[in-house]
């Protein structure tokens, strides 16, 4: 077999663009205020993001960090379907589900910069934001392994009764290690309540996908091996988002099992903060960058009469709310010395011997 | 009071925690229809049902998976790894996220979930299905470790393991499920970070775990006959670590040993003989000796699987030639 990386030198493969059409969901049966909804968490999302950056600039924010830019309609779209008593399962990229399940922006910019009013204390960071209050079951930084998770909650909810969905996201990166087959037959075979949205931005880290992987659609093309449907959608339209996980969250509600959804997007920045993600030819950059989820989703809203003024106050709200939560986090105490010791044991403590 | 072999100890722990915890479930692969491939898990699926006791499909990191998600959301799970060598296909799971997840969120999350297994050598099952990996699991802060030696052991301790709100490895020792034991009626319920001493004795303080406990006992016996008196620890539970135990039977011998099967390398006795060492300095009346297998894998054969694992033989020597020097 001949790989597309033995055609052409690195970063000069084909281009992936955009779909053209920003209207085709302009009729569809989303009300208003649930629209508003969303874009209210795409304004969070992105101007939460952006600070983020900021403050890795500023040295505030350490480590790395992996930013959603560029791909928070997935994020606002299942956010906007699920159930307060869904489960999130997200991957180290995970700022943007964890503001979607409702948490706010204070604690998670906190957790970034390593305070005590983070969501964990200062202990997990950027890769590993949780808040089970919300549903969200946590942020895994080995691929693949949370799908397996993931699946392990949905079948508690069966189990249980309790008709929760596990919606668990990873990138198309993903779909070549191996946890992504264990989970799929697995969530197959005992019909579990899951859904597994790939968030596919077109390149694994450093290298497009489409150069190492067998199949040109990374996990719609692997679907039929697990007898699922393949869905590919597009993932900067947060209202065809937002169709498709009702959809699927409501069949596995019904009890008749998992999902796997293709969402394609595209990252506005690199992998992480140390990549300048030149390895992508300009021009694609440029097209994704025009088809902009949150720009796409503002001209739908003005198509349906929605005043730009309103838009505008929400766009400001939101961005008070980054200040103000910006400041708190800068504010916030560094973790106290004796909670590195606390919490490797369910008694609170980590003592291994008497 | 009844005979019971150590496998048939290892259902009747996991059945007494599912009559009484509806929370409880067992998953892995041949654990109900065929109740275990070592017959660990014979009578679950009757009794139980099958949305209780699930067969999956050779997927490791997708049953070690299951578990975790299942903990964290409401449920006891146990899951089966069938050889422990194949842990090294989901160490993933166990190592980054069972034993890290509650540390890093800060405590929001919780997981009260066993992984039993089948450990360790003597079956001549070669190179792959032999080991024993207790020290993988205790070099990871957030697992707890536990390795049973009786059929009593078995069923107190899995009882203790199932009920504790943090993951724990329950090494059973293959070599050992044969074995018989009496077991007392009625629920068994023990706790981790125990061990027990099985034999007393003044002279020196012989350490074990699984299947080197009935070994040491054997050495024991034999020194007894050298007129060398020979203190027994069943170490039971790596992590928590009942240092009190040990410590204080070395105070009055002044002589440790450990009895490890794993490879010699920072083997689970490197641990304790540098506890001892640290604290117990002057007790010491001379060297600590750890007797382990060598550092070599398994080989196949009985004639040299039996020349690497220590012997009831080694240890009677190592302890009386230690003690003469």
């Amino acid at each position: 077999m001949r790989l597309p990386l033995s055609d052409h030198r690195y970063g000069e493969h084909e281009i992936v663009l955009p779909p053209q059409a920003e209207d085709r969901h302009d009729a569809a049966d989303i009300d208003v205020v649930t629209r508003l909804d969303m874009y209210r968490k795409l304004q969070e999302m992105r101007q939460f993001e952006k600070r983020a950056y900021d403050l890795f600039m500023r040295q505030l924010v350490k480590g790395t960090s992996h930013l959603s830019l560029g791909m928070e309609a997935i994020s606002a779209g299942f956010g906007a379907a699920m159930k307060p008593d869904d489960y999130t399962f997200a991957t180290y990229r995970g700022h943007a589900h964890t503001l979607a399940r409702g948490v706010s922006m204070t604690p998670v910019l906190a957790e970034l910069l390593g305070r005590a009013n983070g969501l964990m204390g200062g202990k997990g960071g950027s890769m590993h934001l949780t808040s089970v209050e919300h549903g969200m079951m946590g942020s895994y930084a080995i691929i693949g392994a949370h799908m397996t998770i993931a699946n392990g909650a949905a079948w508690s909810a069966q189990y249980r009764g309790s008709g929760q969905v596990a919606v668990c996201f990873f990138g198309d990166g993903t779909t070549n290690i191996g946890a992504f087959h264990e989970a799929l037959n697995y969530a197959a075979v005992f019909r579990l309540p899951v859904v597994f949205v790939c968030e596919n931005n077109l390149y694994m880290e450093y290298t497009s996908i489409a150069d190492i992987t067998a199949v040109s659609r990374p996990a719609a093309d692997r679907a039929s091996a697990y007898r699922l449907e393949p869905v590919v959608i597009d993932g900067n339209d947060a209202d065809e988002v937002y169709l498709t996980a009702a959809s699927v969250l409501d069949r596995a509600r019904r009890g008749d099992g998992p999902s796997l959804v293709e969402a394609v997007t595209y990252r506005h920045g690199g992998h992480s903060r140390a990549d300048p993600g030149k390895y992508r030819p300009a021009a694609e950059v440029d097209a994704w960058k025009a088809y902009d989820p949150i720009a796409v989703y503002r001209r739908r809203l003005l198509r349906l009469g929605v005043p730009g003024s309103d838009l505008d106050v929400i766009d400001k709200e939101v961005a008070d709310a980054v200040d103000l939560a910006t400041d708190q986090a800068i504010a916030g105490e560094l973790p106290s010395p004796a909670s590195a010791f606390t919490d490797v044991w369910a008694d609170g403590g980590s003592s291994w011997r008497n | 009071m009844a005979q019971l072999t150590y496998r048939e100890a290892v259902a009747r722990g996991i059945a007494q925690e599912m009559r009484r915890d509806e929370r409880v479930v067992l998953i892995g692969e041949d654990v109900a229809g065929a109740g275990g491939v070592f017959k660990t898990t014979v009578g679950l699926l009757d009794e139980f049902g099958a949305k209780r006791v699930i067969d999956t499909p050779i997927a490791e990191q997708a049953i070690l998976g299951a578990a975790m998600g299942a903990a964290m959301t409401g449920l006891r799970p146990v899951a089966e790894i069938m050889f422990s060598d194949f842990f090294a296909v989901c160490w993933d799971l166990v190592v980054n996220e069972m034993a890290k997840t509650r540390y890093m969120t800060n405590g929001q999350v919780t997981l009260p979930l066993v992984v039993k297994t089948g450990n360790g050598g003597g079956l001549r099952f070669g190179a792959q299905h032999s080991q024993s990996i207790e020290n993988w699991a205790m070099a990871i802060p957030g697992i707890k470790v536990v390795t049973p030696s009786t059929p009593t052991d078995v069923i107190g301790l899995m009882a203790a393991a199932i009920r504790d709100d943090d993951p724990v490895l329950f090494f059973e020792h293959k070599g050992l499920y044969a074995a018989k034991g009496e077991v007392p009626d009625g629920d068994i319920v023990d706790s981790l970070g125990s061990a027990k001493v099985r034999r007393t004795g003044a002279d020196a303080t012989i350490v074990a775990l699984g299947l080197m406990v009935p070994r040491a006992l054997e050495a024991a016996d034999q020194l007894a006959q050298r007129g060398i008196d020979a203190e027994v620890i069943d170490v039971r539970s790596l992590v928590p670590l009942d240092t009190t135990t040990i410590l204080g039977s070395l105070h009055k011998t002044g002589r440790l040993f450990t009895v490890e099967e794993n490879p010699r390398l920072l083997g689970w006795g490197a641990e304790i003989a540098s506890i001892a060492v640290d604290e117990c300095f002057w007790d010491l009346d001379g060297p600590i000796q750890r007797i382990t297998t060598p550092h070599v894998p398994l080989p196949a054969a009985d004639s040299l699987e039996d020349l690497v694992l220590p012997s009831a033989e080694l240890v009677a020597a190592t302890v009386e030639k230690a003690l003469q020097s």
